[in-house]
């Protein structure tokens, strides 16, 4: 068994820095990198994707990266694990072995995991008496079922492990936790029993400091955040795991960005609910058993951890269409801006109003006054304000109404208030808006498949 | 005497669907003990007066000296349907840290 192993984030969501892989697997010694690519909001775009094209439903980026970071990690003996995949992990895979043959790779062994998608069978789900109710207003998904996008089962790190087992040099799945993408090389290194809760919880936590990639390291750091070197060169955070279950978590000395006490309590409390109960299929970690302490310089340990026992279901994440938004902006200057972009809504207002739009909700924010913080935005002097910019937007299912409001944007310009601009790229076109629906399903209703493809020298 | 919370304590929000996740962190055992006793529920919740129109649920974590809190209906819907610039609540720590607390 080795004696530790140092897992490298990549990539913390679809569109974070696309040279941050590269730097990880370079830049020092590290034996895992793994990359999360799946926002709620991605499964039904790339679901999209692959109703226009059944060779597309992944992430695009993987690809072109594998061109750069392949050959390195072949040498290096570093396996690549990444959700990826979105909902077409195995052409995700093939894409890869296009790109090894083109380097003249040899022997290539890729694991997709599949049967996370349930969207083909959802009537059977449904009729078996799941109705996967949403997790926040309790109702049925019958509801929305002919809207339905996309529905995908949140697997934990079991099957990822599986494939580390079968020999997989890379891992592709689809909907999976970020979370047990940096557990799975632990259980597999360090043969982590299944009921070891405490051992699987302190994994889980490494996982969830490293799955929104520098956000660990100095990046979003609101304590003292002037004092972060070079986040430029921002180096992403790795965990450096130990067999008893102590995690380090560090950075590439010679990359930008800090890690310290700081950083990584900001990241722990990020997006979580009650702390005590952190639900994964893996196990259900406490978060308040997380003790941090900054053992050297950019080198902060996690320890303690406990958790106990998972719960018999997966999460599902569902998306839907319903309805459609459009969004228009205007700038106002000095003198009287904020006065100025007022007035402008309130023009804009009535004349939505005359043509008897129909929308769900519209909203006027003032960017550079209120659009954060709201009610709590204090008075501003006008004439010390420079500029304001007028944001509004709309929702609503009558597309119609929505495609209008596009129209109505750029003609204040010539019939509102003055000193305004920032009007450019045409008219804003009404986009669909894509909802989701958490929902909960029996585990015993859906299995993780664990498929090996393999690149073999042909010659 | 009055002190900001920004002074004592830093932090980090997200979404969660249409709620809301502020953690506020306190630098030192001091620090925690004033945000121990002045982020009450209702306190939290007067604060976010017309922007958290749902329940506020409080967990404290010791072991970081850090509370988290949840505000429901929040985000205008959550994430892909709000019509808010800040949809996803990323702006709130900073906006709960502009609180002003008497010690």
């Amino acid at each position: 068994m080795k004696e530790k192993i140092r897992i490298a984030s990549g990539q913390g969501f679809w569109g974070d820095l696309v040279d941050a892989p590269y730097t990880q697997v370079t830049a020092g010694d590290v034996d895992y990198l793994v990359m999360d690519y799946l926002a709620e909001v991605t499964m039904s775009i790339l679901q999209k994707q692959k109703n226009k094209n059944p060779k597309l439903g992944y992430a695009r980026d993987i690809p072109e990266l594998m061109k750069r970071i392949l050959p390195i990690c072949i040498e290096k003996k570093i396996k690549i694990i990444t959700n990826g995949g979105g909902v077409n992990p195995e052409a995700c895979a093939e894409a890869i072995f296009e790109v090894a043959k083109n380097l003249s790779i040899k022997n290539l062994r890729i694991a997709v995991v599949l049967g996370d998608n349930i969207k083909d069978s959802l009537e059977e789900i449904i009729s078996s008496g799941c109705e996967l109710n949403n997790m926040e207003t309790g109702e049925s998904i019958i509801k929305v079922k002919d809207n339905l996008l996309s529905a995908n089962v949140y697997f934990g790190a079991m099957p990822i492990v599986e494939s580390l087992r079968r020999g997989a040099d890379i891992v592709i799945t689809g909907r999976t936790t970020d979370t047990g993408l940096t557990l799975a090389p632990m259980i597999y290194e360090f043969d982590w029993k299944e009921d070891n809760y405490d051992l699987l919880s302190a994994g889980t936590i490494a996982g969830h400091i490293l799955e929104c990639g520098g956000q660990a390291s100095g990046g979003n750091f609101l304590g003292d955040w002037q004092s972060v070197p070079n986040l430029a060169q921002i180096g992403f955070p790795i965990a450096e795991a130990y067999p008893n279950g102590e995690i380090i978590i560090t950075k590439h000395e010679s990359l930008g960005g800090k890690v310290s006490y700081e950083t990584v309590a900001e990241q722990l409390v990020y997006e979580i609910g009650n702390p005590k109960k952190y639900i994964t299929p893996d196990c259900v970690a406490d978060f308040t058993t997380a003790h941090l302490e900054e053992i050297a310089h950019n080198r902060v340990k996690v320890f303690g951890i406990s958790g106990s026992e998972a719960t018999e279901f997966y999460k599902v994440s569902c998306s839907y269409s319903n309805g459609y938004s459009s969004f228009g902006s205007l700038t106002y200057s000095w003198p009287n801006a904020l006065t100025k972009a007022k007035a402008a809504d309130k023009i804009l207002r009535e004349r939505l109003q005359n043509l008897n739009l129909k929308f769900d909700e519209i909203r006027t924010e003032f960017v550079g006054y209120n659009a954060c913080h709201g009610p709590l935005a204090t008075e501003i002097d006008e004439d010390k304000i420079n500029e304001v910019m007028l944001r509004i937007g709309v929702r609503g299912t009558d597309y119609d109404s929505i495609e209008r409001f596009g129209k109505e944007i750029a003609p204040l310009i010539l019939t509102g208030p003055p000193s305004v601009t920032g009007f450019a790229g045409g008219r804003p076109k009404p986009s669909e808006v894509v909802a989701y629906w958490p929902a909960l399903i029996p585990k015993k209703l859906v299995q993780p498949e664990v498929k090996i493809l393999e690149l073999k020298n042909e010659n | 005497m009055k002190i900001k919370l920004i002074d004592i304590s830093h932090g980090r929000s997200g979404d969660k669907g249409d709620a809301a996740n502020v953690g506020i962190i306190a630098y030192d055992d001091k620090g925690y003990e004033i945000i121990k006793k002045h982020l009450t529920i209702n306190r939290v919740k007067k604060h976010f007066e017309g922007i958290c129109f749902g329940e506020v649920e409080r967990f404290e974590m010791p072991n970081i000296r850090a509370i988290n809190f949840l505000l429901h209906n929040t985000l205008g819907g959550g994430g892909t349907v709000s019509l808010k610039y800040d949809a996803q609540g990323k702006t709130l720590a900073a906006a709960l840290l502009r609180m002003e607390i008497e010690v």
